[in-house]
């Protein structure tokens, strides 16, 4: 049996003395969706970081597709089909919206071309077709963060590493959020999520993991962690 | 105009291009004083003493500064905002003390002997470094860079070497500001090292925020007003520092994203949507 597509094992980081990740192990099969669900401070957007190298880590590994990410720029990683979709707005304010997508297009380019990568975005988000030419920065915070997803078409990654897509956003736009995930996970791409919103989110995951202080308190598939009463005092912080 | 305001004006404009190019990736250098200095002298050396052709020389004063400026940015791009700034201020009293101590150079005497630049070097050069930050500013990079200046982590998350490019752009700025100062000495014969002290450097960056820093122009119109106009108010000598320092105050309370603030569009941006 193959290697799962991604492996973390044993994995810390420290910002200075504070321990952010306290060996944290888990894993995802190719095609897979995986949330990993924690408070605030739990080590969440760490976790995320460190996968995609934008942190350093202090111990442990991160292995994508077989091989093992110590010491490969985070840049580098993008351009071999990871996409890590920073919690927020991950926007460039001062790029028009086409501009956005381009960025994303150009650095890891793929078959079909930007104008037809484009008529997948709007089929998904009508909205990004009336604000091609805007800057980034003009839109508001759901657009942006809808800019961030729509990325995600354009750059088609095999690994997306997505941190709190429902942070700030309208219910109506959440669904649209997690629609667009659905699509994602549907067309075989393996995804980590980190979420705050539970339920939506375990319902859809294959498989979920709760962090807790940095480390992982809890496991299974995401309908198991959903019947369990436990994980939610778990997830409220409640010792 | 003068032949020598012309020039002034000429050297003044690649000088603020220098630190534009740097900016471009985010990074605000108060070292360029500094490179000039470092061109002007390592060009000098070259034609003076060694008898060598002034491009060949020019050339490359332009490219070891360049290079001096890659192996500075690697550690100095550690920094960011206001300690960067304050390194590249370090820099640039480093470079200038360095070259008062090189008797070699003739120290805080000066050096002598450099001939051979004429307005026609000064504004081709400025053609060929404007048609190339033209092409930058419609090409992909520009947007790439754009992101970089933005947000560095954002950048990094779309796949942009930003640390690749940081360096990049501290070298070529440094480049550009050693060819610039291999003309400025080949022009006036004498140098000192005096001629590129720190407020040259601050001159230099005032130009780029002052003209504008979201386009190549911007700095031309910023280097060409700040070094003609106190030449309108030549009769009133001793006050030029006084006035030179209102306009900065006017100029930063009317327009604070410099004289012309647009930004050119990209190519591969230019087909607009619906609305």
């Amino acid at each position: 049996m193959s290697e799962p597509q991604l492996v973390v094992t044993d994995l810390h980081v420290a910002y200075g003395p504070i321990k952010a990740l306290r060996g944290v192990t888990l894993h995802a099969n190719e095609g897979q969706t995986v949330a990993v669900l924690g408070a605030n401070g739990s080590g969440k957007t760490t976790l995320l970081r460190a996968i995609s190298n934008m942190l350093a880590r202090s111990q442990g590994s991160v292995r994508i597709n077989g091989a093992d990410t110590a010491g490969v720029p985070a840049h580098r990683l993008v351009r071999e089909g990871l996409l890590h979709v920073p919690e927020g707005r991950g926007t460039i304010g001062r790029l028009s919206v086409r501009e956005n997508l381009r960025l994303a297009y150009d650095l890891r380019p793929t078959r079909q071309s930007f104008e037809a990568a484009l008529e997948l975005v709007f089929a998904r988000f009508p909205r990004m077709s009336e604000r091609l030419g805007q800057l980034a920065g003009s839109l508001s915070g759901g657009e942006q963060q809808m800019l961030t997803l729509a990325r995600a078409i354009v750059n088609r990654p095999r690994l997306l590493l997505v941190d709190e897509p429902s942070l700030g956003l309208s219910p109506v736009m959440v669904d649209e959020a997690f629609a667009v995930l659905r699509e994602f996970q549907t067309s075989g791409m393996t995804i980590l999520i980190v979420e705050q919103n539970v339920r939506k989110t375990l319902s859809f995951a294959h498989e979920g993991y709760i962090l807790r202080q940095g480390q992982i308190v809890a496991s299974g598939s995401g309908a198991e962690l959903l019947r369990d009463p436990a994980i939610l005092s778990h997830y409220l912080g409640a010792s | 105009m003068s032949q020598d305001l012309l020039f002034l004006t000429g050297v003044n404009i690649l000088m603020a291009w220098s630190v534009y190019i740097i900016l471009l990736s985010g990074s605000l250098s108060f070292a360029n004083g500094g490179f000039m200095a470092l061109g002007a002298y390592a060009a000098g050396v070259l034609t003076v003493k060694w008898g060598m052709n002034f491009y060949a020389a020019l050339a490359l004063a332009g490219i070891g500064t360049g290079l001096v400026g890659a192996l500075l940015a690697y550690p100095a791009l550690r920094t960011r905002g206001v300690y960067l700034i304050l390194v590249t201020v370090g820099l640039s009293f480093i470079i200038q003390t360095l070259i008062q101590n090189t008797d070699y150079v003739g120290g805080v005497r000066g050096m002598t002997g450099m001939m051979g630049t004429t307005n026609w070097h000064v504004w081709g050069l400025i053609a060929i470094v404007g048609v190339g930050l033209f092409w930058l500013s419609r090409s992909h990079l520009q947007r790439q860079l754009d992101a970089v200046r933005e947000d560095e982590r954002v950048a990094a998350s779309l796949g942009i070497d930003v640390v690749y490019l940081k360096v990049v752009c501290f070298a070529v700025g440094a480049g550009l500001a050693a060819i610039a100062g291999g003309l400025y000495s080949h022009y006036m014969v004498f140098i000192n090292p005096d001629h590129f002290n720190i407020f040259v450097s601050i001159y230099v960056v005032l130009y780029v925020v002052l003209g504008g820093v979201n386009n190549f122009i911007g700095p031309v119109i910023g280097a060409s007003v700040m070094t003609l106009l106190p030449e309108l108010v030549r009769g009133l000598q001793s006050y030029r520092p006084l006035i030179f320092g209102v306009v900065i105050i006017v100029l930063l309370l009317v327009r604070p994203n410099g004289l012309l603030s647009f930004r050119l569009r990209t190519l591969g941006a230019h087909k607009e949507g619906g609305a």
